[in-house]
Protein backbone atom coordinates (compact mmCIF):
# COMPACT_ATOMS: atom_id res chain seq x y z
CA UNK A 1 0.00 0.00 0.00
CA UNK A 2 2.82 2.49 0.82
CA UNK A 3 4.77 1.61 -2.02
CA UNK A 4 1.73 1.99 -4.23
CA UNK A 5 1.06 5.32 -2.94
CA UNK A 6 4.43 6.27 -3.29
CA UNK A 7 4.86 5.72 -6.59
CA UNK A 8 1.47 7.90 -7.00
CA UNK A 9 3.35 10.11 -5.72
CA UNK A 10 6.55 10.13 -7.65
CA UNK A 11 4.13 9.43 -10.91
CA UNK A 12 2.93 13.29 -9.90
CA UNK A 13 6.55 14.63 -9.22
CA UNK A 14 7.29 13.48 -12.52
CA UNK A 15 4.37 14.61 -14.44
CA UNK A 16 4.77 17.64 -12.45
CA UNK A 17 8.90 17.75 -13.92
CA UNK A 18 7.01 16.80 -17.52
CA UNK A 19 5.36 20.71 -17.13
CA UNK A 20 7.87 22.83 -18.58
CA UNK A 21 8.35 19.95 -21.50
CA UNK A 22 4.63 19.88 -22.35
CA UNK A 23 2.40 22.77 -21.17
CA UNK A 24 -0.82 21.49 -22.69
CA UNK A 25 -0.80 18.53 -20.86
CA UNK A 26 0.72 19.43 -17.78
CA UNK A 27 -1.06 17.89 -14.70
CA UNK A 28 -3.35 20.17 -13.31
CA UNK A 29 -2.49 21.86 -9.93
CA UNK A 30 -6.19 20.64 -8.46
CA UNK A 31 -5.00 17.03 -9.25
CA UNK A 32 -1.99 17.43 -6.06
CA UNK A 33 -4.82 18.30 -3.95
CA UNK A 34 -7.11 15.36 -4.78
CA UNK A 35 -4.40 13.06 -4.19
CA UNK A 36 -3.82 14.22 -0.81
CA UNK A 37 -7.76 14.43 0.16
CA UNK A 38 -8.17 10.92 -1.31
CA UNK A 39 -4.83 9.73 1.03
CA UNK A 40 -6.58 11.09 4.17
CA UNK A 41 -10.15 9.38 2.93
CA UNK A 42 -9.10 6.27 2.54
CA UNK A 43 -5.03 5.13 3.58
CA UNK A 44 -5.44 2.19 0.88
CA UNK A 45 -5.49 5.16 -1.54
CA UNK A 46 -3.39 3.60 -4.05
CA UNK A 47 -3.14 6.34 -7.10
CA UNK A 48 -6.39 7.69 -9.48
CA UNK A 49 -6.97 5.35 -12.49
CA UNK A 50 -7.81 7.33 -15.59
CA UNK A 51 -10.10 3.87 -16.66
CA UNK A 52 -12.12 4.40 -13.42
CA UNK A 53 -11.92 8.07 -14.38
CA UNK A 54 -13.72 7.25 -17.83
CA UNK A 55 -16.31 5.00 -16.16
CA UNK A 56 -17.45 7.43 -14.13
CA UNK A 57 -17.65 10.00 -16.70
CA UNK A 58 -19.63 7.28 -18.71
CA UNK A 59 -21.62 5.36 -16.54
CA UNK A 60 -25.62 6.38 -16.32
CA UNK A 61 -26.63 6.55 -12.68
CA UNK A 62 -30.53 6.47 -11.39
CA UNK A 63 -29.31 7.93 -8.20
CA UNK A 64 -29.75 11.50 -8.70
CA UNK A 65 -31.60 14.09 -10.82
CA UNK A 66 -33.94 12.32 -13.35
CA UNK A 67 -32.80 15.35 -15.98
CA UNK A 68 -29.20 14.63 -16.00
CA UNK A 69 -28.47 10.44 -15.47
CA UNK A 70 -24.80 10.94 -16.67
CA UNK A 71 -21.83 13.12 -17.15
CA UNK A 72 -22.34 12.65 -20.86
CA UNK A 73 -25.76 14.32 -20.94
CA UNK A 74 -24.15 17.88 -20.69
CA UNK A 75 -20.26 17.06 -21.67
CA UNK A 76 -20.80 14.89 -24.41
CA UNK A 77 -19.32 11.64 -25.39
CA UNK A 78 -16.36 13.08 -26.67
CA UNK A 79 -14.15 14.58 -24.17
CA UNK A 80 -12.31 16.55 -27.01
CA UNK A 81 -15.73 17.84 -28.31
CA UNK A 82 -17.77 20.30 -26.93
CA UNK A 83 -20.75 19.61 -24.80
CA UNK A 84 -24.07 21.12 -24.56
CA UNK A 85 -26.27 22.37 -21.73
CA UNK A 86 -29.93 21.43 -21.06
CA UNK A 87 -30.39 24.98 -22.02
CA UNK A 88 -29.11 24.88 -25.41
CA UNK A 89 -25.78 26.60 -24.00
CA UNK A 90 -22.18 25.19 -25.68
CA UNK A 91 -19.92 23.67 -22.67
CA UNK A 92 -16.07 23.72 -23.55
CA UNK A 93 -14.19 20.20 -24.23
CA UNK A 94 -13.15 18.60 -21.23
CA UNK A 95 -10.22 17.10 -22.37
CA UNK A 96 -7.61 19.13 -20.97
CA UNK A 97 -5.56 18.73 -24.41
CA UNK A 98 -7.97 20.78 -26.10
CA UNK A 99 -8.81 23.30 -22.81
CA UNK A 100 -5.61 23.26 -20.94
CA UNK A 101 -7.09 25.86 -19.09
CA UNK A 102 -9.03 23.45 -17.21
CA UNK A 103 -8.87 22.29 -13.78
CA UNK A 104 -6.51 24.87 -12.67
CA UNK A 105 -8.55 26.88 -10.23
CA UNK A 106 -9.88 24.91 -7.56
CA UNK A 107 -12.63 26.63 -6.46
CA UNK A 108 -14.07 26.92 -10.09
CA UNK A 109 -13.35 22.96 -10.32
CA UNK A 110 -14.90 21.87 -6.60
CA UNK A 111 -17.79 24.75 -7.29
CA UNK A 112 -18.60 22.49 -10.16
CA UNK A 113 -18.20 18.73 -9.03
CA UNK A 114 -20.03 19.21 -6.04
CA UNK A 115 -22.99 20.50 -8.26
CA UNK A 116 -22.44 18.20 -11.03
CA UNK A 117 -22.46 15.02 -9.19
CA UNK A 118 -25.07 16.11 -6.88
CA UNK A 119 -26.95 16.12 -10.23
CA UNK A 120 -26.24 13.13 -11.30
CA UNK A 121 -25.03 11.01 -8.75
CA UNK A 122 -27.13 12.35 -5.99
CA UNK A 123 -24.35 12.74 -3.46
CA UNK A 124 -20.97 14.39 -3.21
CA UNK A 125 -18.12 13.09 -5.45
CA UNK A 126 -15.21 11.63 -3.37
CA UNK A 127 -11.57 12.25 -3.66
CA UNK A 128 -10.65 9.58 -5.35
CA UNK A 129 -13.53 9.72 -8.09
CA UNK A 130 -12.41 13.55 -8.73
CA UNK A 131 -9.12 12.73 -9.06
CA UNK A 132 -9.79 9.66 -11.39
CA UNK A 133 -12.56 12.17 -13.48
CA UNK A 134 -9.26 14.73 -14.22
CA UNK A 135 -6.85 12.21 -14.36
CA UNK A 136 -8.95 10.76 -17.61
CA UNK A 137 -9.21 14.08 -18.80
CA UNK A 138 -5.54 14.85 -18.44
CA UNK A 139 -4.89 11.30 -21.29
CA UNK A 140 -7.70 12.79 -23.54
CA UNK B 1 -51.37 42.67 -38.01
CA UNK B 2 -52.73 39.98 -36.09
CA UNK B 3 -48.96 39.31 -35.79
CA UNK B 4 -47.70 42.65 -34.25
CA UNK B 5 -50.84 42.67 -32.25
CA UNK B 6 -49.88 41.05 -29.24
CA UNK B 7 -46.76 42.35 -28.94
CA UNK B 8 -48.12 45.60 -29.07
CA UNK B 9 -50.17 44.91 -26.37
CA UNK B 10 -47.71 43.45 -23.99
CA UNK B 11 -44.84 46.16 -25.13
CA UNK B 12 -44.97 49.45 -26.69
CA UNK B 13 -47.82 49.67 -24.57
CA UNK B 14 -46.44 49.48 -21.21
CA UNK B 15 -43.95 52.27 -21.70
CA UNK B 16 -43.61 55.69 -22.28
CA UNK B 17 -42.56 56.12 -26.19
CA UNK B 18 -39.60 57.06 -25.74
CA UNK B 19 -39.09 53.62 -24.89
CA UNK B 20 -40.91 51.25 -26.86
CA UNK B 21 -37.62 49.48 -28.54
CA UNK B 22 -37.50 45.91 -27.14
CA UNK B 23 -34.95 46.60 -25.09
CA UNK B 24 -33.94 45.44 -21.54
CA UNK B 25 -31.44 46.95 -19.67
CA UNK B 26 -28.13 44.01 -19.86
CA UNK B 27 -26.38 42.67 -16.87
CA UNK B 28 -23.64 44.74 -15.33
CA UNK B 29 -23.18 42.76 -12.40
CA UNK B 30 -19.87 40.63 -13.00
CA UNK B 31 -20.63 38.14 -10.44
CA UNK B 32 -24.34 37.74 -11.43
CA UNK B 33 -23.10 37.06 -15.13
CA UNK B 34 -20.53 35.42 -14.15
CA UNK B 35 -22.37 32.52 -11.92
CA UNK B 36 -25.75 33.01 -14.04
CA UNK B 37 -24.36 32.86 -17.50
CA UNK B 38 -22.72 29.35 -17.44
CA UNK B 39 -25.35 27.04 -18.31
CA UNK B 40 -27.34 29.44 -20.09
CA UNK B 41 -27.02 33.57 -21.19
CA UNK B 42 -28.03 35.41 -17.61
CA UNK B 43 -31.07 36.69 -17.91
CA UNK B 44 -32.12 40.33 -17.85
CA UNK B 45 -33.95 40.91 -13.73
CA UNK B 46 -36.18 43.33 -15.47
CA UNK B 47 -38.17 40.11 -16.94
CA UNK B 48 -39.25 38.57 -13.66
CA UNK B 49 -40.51 40.23 -10.57
CA UNK B 50 -38.53 40.93 -7.52
CA UNK B 51 -40.30 37.98 -5.90
CA UNK B 52 -39.52 35.36 -8.65
CA UNK B 53 -35.62 36.10 -8.11
CA UNK B 54 -36.42 35.98 -4.48
CA UNK B 55 -37.75 32.60 -4.51
CA UNK B 56 -35.58 31.23 -8.14
CA UNK B 57 -32.60 32.17 -5.60
CA UNK B 58 -33.71 30.22 -2.59
CA UNK B 59 -34.41 27.26 -4.79
CA UNK B 60 -30.90 26.91 -6.38
CA UNK B 61 -29.96 23.53 -4.76
CA UNK B 62 -32.96 22.12 -7.30
CA UNK B 63 -33.13 24.67 -10.24
CA UNK B 64 -35.02 23.21 -12.77
CA UNK B 65 -33.73 19.65 -12.01
CA UNK B 66 -29.73 20.47 -11.86
CA UNK B 67 -28.00 21.77 -8.38
CA UNK B 68 -26.93 25.18 -9.43
CA UNK B 69 -26.11 26.16 -5.78
CA UNK B 70 -23.74 29.31 -4.90
CA UNK B 71 -21.61 29.82 -1.58
CA UNK B 72 -24.01 31.79 0.56
CA UNK B 73 -22.46 35.41 0.45
CA UNK B 74 -21.90 35.19 -3.37
CA UNK B 75 -25.94 34.21 -3.52
CA UNK B 76 -27.14 37.38 -1.42
CA UNK B 77 -25.27 39.27 -3.73
CA UNK B 78 -26.84 38.26 -6.66
CA UNK B 79 -30.14 38.32 -5.33
CA UNK B 80 -29.14 42.00 -3.93
CA UNK B 81 -28.90 42.84 -7.60
CA UNK B 82 -31.77 40.70 -9.42
CA UNK B 83 -34.19 41.96 -6.72
CA UNK B 84 -33.01 45.52 -6.98
CA UNK B 85 -33.77 45.74 -10.65
CA UNK B 86 -36.62 43.81 -10.85
CA UNK B 87 -38.94 44.35 -13.53
CA UNK B 88 -41.60 45.75 -11.03
CA UNK B 89 -39.56 47.75 -9.00
CA UNK B 90 -39.66 51.79 -9.35
CA UNK B 91 -37.84 53.27 -11.77
CA UNK B 92 -37.45 56.77 -13.52
CA UNK B 93 -35.41 57.74 -16.15
CA UNK B 94 -35.24 61.63 -17.84
CA UNK B 95 -38.90 62.64 -17.02
CA UNK B 96 -40.27 59.03 -17.34
CA UNK B 97 -41.04 56.64 -14.63
CA UNK B 98 -42.92 53.87 -14.76
CA UNK B 99 -43.54 50.53 -12.85
CA UNK B 100 -43.47 47.46 -14.53
CA UNK B 101 -41.11 45.60 -16.77
CA UNK B 102 -43.02 45.58 -20.24
CA UNK B 103 -42.83 41.29 -20.01
CA UNK B 104 -44.78 41.91 -16.97
CA UNK B 105 -48.17 43.15 -18.59
CA UNK B 106 -51.17 41.07 -17.37
CA UNK B 107 -49.24 39.58 -14.26
CA UNK B 108 -50.69 38.84 -11.45
CA UNK B 109 -49.83 39.44 -8.01
CA UNK B 110 -50.53 36.46 -6.76
CA UNK B 111 -48.63 34.84 -9.33
CA UNK B 112 -44.56 34.34 -9.13
CA UNK B 113 -43.57 32.82 -12.32
CA UNK B 114 -40.01 30.76 -12.19
CA UNK B 115 -39.83 31.01 -15.72
CA UNK B 116 -39.67 34.29 -18.28
CA UNK B 117 -41.18 31.85 -21.09
CA UNK B 118 -43.98 31.39 -18.54
CA UNK B 119 -44.78 35.08 -18.67
CA UNK B 120 -48.33 35.47 -20.66
CA UNK B 121 -46.34 38.29 -22.45
CA UNK B 122 -43.48 36.08 -23.23
CA UNK B 123 -46.37 33.99 -25.00
CA UNK B 124 -47.93 35.65 -26.90
CA UNK B 125 -44.95 36.93 -28.13
CA UNK B 126 -43.72 33.41 -29.22
CA UNK B 127 -47.14 32.28 -29.87
CA UNK B 128 -46.67 32.05 -33.67
CA UNK B 129 -43.61 29.80 -33.96
CA UNK B 130 -43.65 26.89 -35.58
CA UNK B 131 -44.78 23.72 -33.94
CA UNK B 132 -41.57 22.15 -32.71
CA UNK B 133 -39.49 25.83 -32.60
CA UNK B 134 -38.37 25.26 -29.39
CA UNK B 135 -37.08 21.46 -29.72
CA UNK B 136 -34.89 22.17 -32.20
CA UNK B 137 -31.44 20.88 -32.39
CA UNK B 138 -29.87 24.18 -32.46
CA UNK B 139 -32.33 25.77 -29.91
CA UNK B 140 -32.97 23.00 -26.97
CA UNK B 141 -34.81 24.99 -25.02
CA UNK B 142 -37.17 27.45 -24.21
CA UNK B 143 -34.57 29.97 -21.97
CA UNK B 144 -31.91 29.50 -25.63
CA UNK B 145 -33.11 33.02 -26.25
CA UNK B 146 -29.59 33.92 -27.91
CA UNK B 147 -30.42 30.90 -30.31
CA UNK B 148 -33.26 32.83 -31.93
CA UNK B 149 -32.09 36.23 -30.84
CA UNK B 150 -28.43 36.88 -31.46
CA UNK B 151 -28.19 40.10 -29.28
CA UNK B 152 -30.00 38.91 -26.48
CA UNK B 153 -27.37 39.52 -24.00
CA UNK B 154 -27.37 42.94 -24.79
CA UNK B 155 -30.68 43.36 -24.05
CA UNK B 156 -32.02 43.65 -27.61
CA UNK B 157 -34.46 41.23 -28.53
CA UNK B 158 -35.73 43.02 -31.84
CA UNK B 159 -36.42 41.26 -35.52
CA UNK B 160 -32.92 40.16 -36.51
C1 LIG C 1 -26.50 19.46 -16.47
C2 LIG C 1 -25.31 19.56 -17.26
C3 LIG C 1 -24.04 18.94 -16.70
C4 LIG C 1 -23.86 17.66 -16.24
C5 LIG C 1 -24.88 16.52 -16.19
C6 LIG C 1 -22.49 17.57 -15.83
N1 LIG C 1 -21.86 18.75 -16.03
FE1 LIG C 1 -19.95 19.19 -15.53
N2 LIG C 1 -20.22 21.13 -16.13
C7 LIG C 1 -21.38 21.63 -16.68
C8 LIG C 1 -21.22 23.04 -16.93
C9 LIG C 1 -22.26 23.97 -17.53
C10 LIG C 1 -19.92 23.38 -16.50
C11 LIG C 1 -19.27 24.78 -16.46
C12 LIG C 1 -18.96 25.33 -17.78
C13 LIG C 1 -17.51 25.24 -18.12
O1 LIG C 1 -16.67 25.09 -17.24
O2 LIG C 1 -17.22 25.31 -19.32
C14 LIG C 1 -19.33 22.15 -16.01
C15 LIG C 1 -18.04 22.06 -15.49
C16 LIG C 1 -17.51 20.94 -14.92
C17 LIG C 1 -16.22 20.89 -14.27
C18 LIG C 1 -15.26 22.07 -14.10
C19 LIG C 1 -14.02 21.86 -14.92
C20 LIG C 1 -12.99 22.95 -14.72
O3 LIG C 1 -12.80 23.74 -15.66
O4 LIG C 1 -12.40 23.03 -13.65
C21 LIG C 1 -16.05 19.62 -13.82
C22 LIG C 1 -14.86 19.07 -13.04
C23 LIG C 1 -17.23 18.87 -14.20
N3 LIG C 1 -18.09 19.69 -14.87
C24 LIG C 1 -17.41 17.52 -13.92
C25 LIG C 1 -18.59 16.83 -14.17
C26 LIG C 1 -18.82 15.46 -13.76
C27 LIG C 1 -17.81 14.59 -13.02
C28 LIG C 1 -20.08 15.14 -14.14
C29 LIG C 1 -20.82 13.83 -13.93
C30 LIG C 1 -20.81 13.28 -12.58
C31 LIG C 1 -20.65 16.33 -14.79
N4 LIG C 1 -19.71 17.33 -14.79
C32 LIG C 1 -21.92 16.41 -15.29
C33 LIG C 1 -22.53 20.93 -16.94
C34 LIG C 1 -22.77 19.62 -16.57
C1 LIG D 1 -25.94 24.53 -13.44
C2 LIG D 1 -26.60 25.20 -14.53
C3 LIG D 1 -27.34 26.48 -14.21
C4 LIG D 1 -26.89 27.59 -13.55
C5 LIG D 1 -25.51 27.83 -12.94
C6 LIG D 1 -27.99 28.53 -13.54
N1 LIG D 1 -29.07 28.01 -14.21
FE1 LIG D 1 -30.84 28.92 -14.52
N2 LIG D 1 -31.49 27.31 -15.57
C7 LIG D 1 -30.80 26.12 -15.72
C8 LIG D 1 -31.64 25.17 -16.41
C9 LIG D 1 -31.26 23.73 -16.76
C10 LIG D 1 -32.85 25.82 -16.69
C11 LIG D 1 -34.07 25.24 -17.41
C12 LIG D 1 -33.86 25.23 -18.89
C13 LIG D 1 -34.97 24.53 -19.61
O1 LIG D 1 -36.00 24.25 -19.03
O2 LIG D 1 -34.81 24.29 -20.80
C14 LIG D 1 -32.72 27.17 -16.15
C15 LIG D 1 -33.70 28.14 -16.25
C16 LIG D 1 -33.64 29.39 -15.66
C17 LIG D 1 -34.71 30.38 -15.73
C18 LIG D 1 -36.01 30.24 -16.50
C19 LIG D 1 -35.78 30.40 -18.00
C20 LIG D 1 -37.09 30.42 -18.76
O3 LIG D 1 -37.51 29.36 -19.26
O4 LIG D 1 -37.71 31.48 -18.83
C21 LIG D 1 -34.29 31.45 -14.98
C22 LIG D 1 -35.05 32.74 -14.76
C23 LIG D 1 -32.98 31.12 -14.44
N3 LIG D 1 -32.62 29.87 -14.89
C24 LIG D 1 -32.24 31.96 -13.62
C25 LIG D 1 -30.97 31.66 -13.16
C26 LIG D 1 -30.22 32.52 -12.26
C27 LIG D 1 -30.71 33.82 -11.66
C28 LIG D 1 -28.99 31.92 -12.07
C29 LIG D 1 -27.84 32.39 -11.22
C30 LIG D 1 -28.10 32.50 -9.80
C31 LIG D 1 -29.01 30.66 -12.83
N4 LIG D 1 -30.21 30.56 -13.46
C32 LIG D 1 -27.94 29.78 -12.92
C33 LIG D 1 -29.51 25.88 -15.30
C34 LIG D 1 -28.71 26.76 -14.61
C1 LIG E 1 -37.02 29.50 -31.29
C2 LIG E 1 -36.59 30.88 -31.36
C3 LIG E 1 -36.81 31.79 -30.15
C4 LIG E 1 -36.39 31.60 -28.86
C5 LIG E 1 -35.63 30.41 -28.28
C6 LIG E 1 -36.76 32.79 -28.11
N1 LIG E 1 -37.41 33.66 -28.96
FE1 LIG E 1 -38.10 35.51 -28.47
N2 LIG E 1 -38.91 35.71 -30.33
C7 LIG E 1 -38.75 34.83 -31.36
C8 LIG E 1 -39.50 35.30 -32.51
C9 LIG E 1 -39.57 34.62 -33.87
C10 LIG E 1 -40.13 36.51 -32.10
C11 LIG E 1 -41.06 37.39 -32.91
C12 LIG E 1 -40.33 38.14 -33.95
C13 LIG E 1 -39.55 39.25 -33.37
O1 LIG E 1 -40.16 40.27 -33.04
O2 LIG E 1 -38.32 39.12 -33.23
C14 LIG E 1 -39.71 36.74 -30.72
C15 LIG E 1 -40.06 37.86 -29.99
C16 LIG E 1 -39.53 38.19 -28.74
C17 LIG E 1 -39.68 39.46 -28.08
C18 LIG E 1 -40.45 40.65 -28.63
C19 LIG E 1 -39.56 41.33 -29.64
C20 LIG E 1 -40.20 42.52 -30.32
O3 LIG E 1 -39.46 43.22 -31.02
O4 LIG E 1 -41.39 42.71 -30.19
C21 LIG E 1 -39.00 39.39 -26.90
C22 LIG E 1 -38.82 40.49 -25.88
C23 LIG E 1 -38.42 38.06 -26.83
N3 LIG E 1 -38.75 37.37 -27.97
C24 LIG E 1 -37.68 37.60 -25.77
C25 LIG E 1 -37.21 36.30 -25.67
C26 LIG E 1 -36.54 35.77 -24.49
C27 LIG E 1 -36.27 36.55 -23.22
C28 LIG E 1 -36.22 34.49 -24.77
C29 LIG E 1 -35.54 33.48 -23.85
C30 LIG E 1 -36.10 33.33 -22.52
C31 LIG E 1 -36.67 34.20 -26.13
N4 LIG E 1 -37.25 35.33 -26.63
C32 LIG E 1 -36.49 33.00 -26.79
C33 LIG E 1 -38.02 33.67 -31.34
C34 LIG E 1 -37.47 33.09 -30.21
Amino acid sequence: MITSTRNALLLSALAAVCLGAAPATAEPATLDAYARQAQAEDPSFGGFSAQRGETLFRARFASGKAETPACVTCHGDDPRMAGRTRAGKAIEPMALSVSPNRYGDIAKTEKWFRRNCDSVLGRACTAREKGDFIAFMTTQ
Amino acid sequence: MKRLLPILVCAALAAPPAMAGEHYPPVTDRLTLKECGDCHMAFQPSMLPARSWRALMVGLDDHFGENASLDPETARHIEAYLVANAGDVSRSRGFFSWRSGKMLRFLSDSETPLRISDLRCWKRMHDELPRGAFSRANVRSKANCVACHKRAAQGDYEED
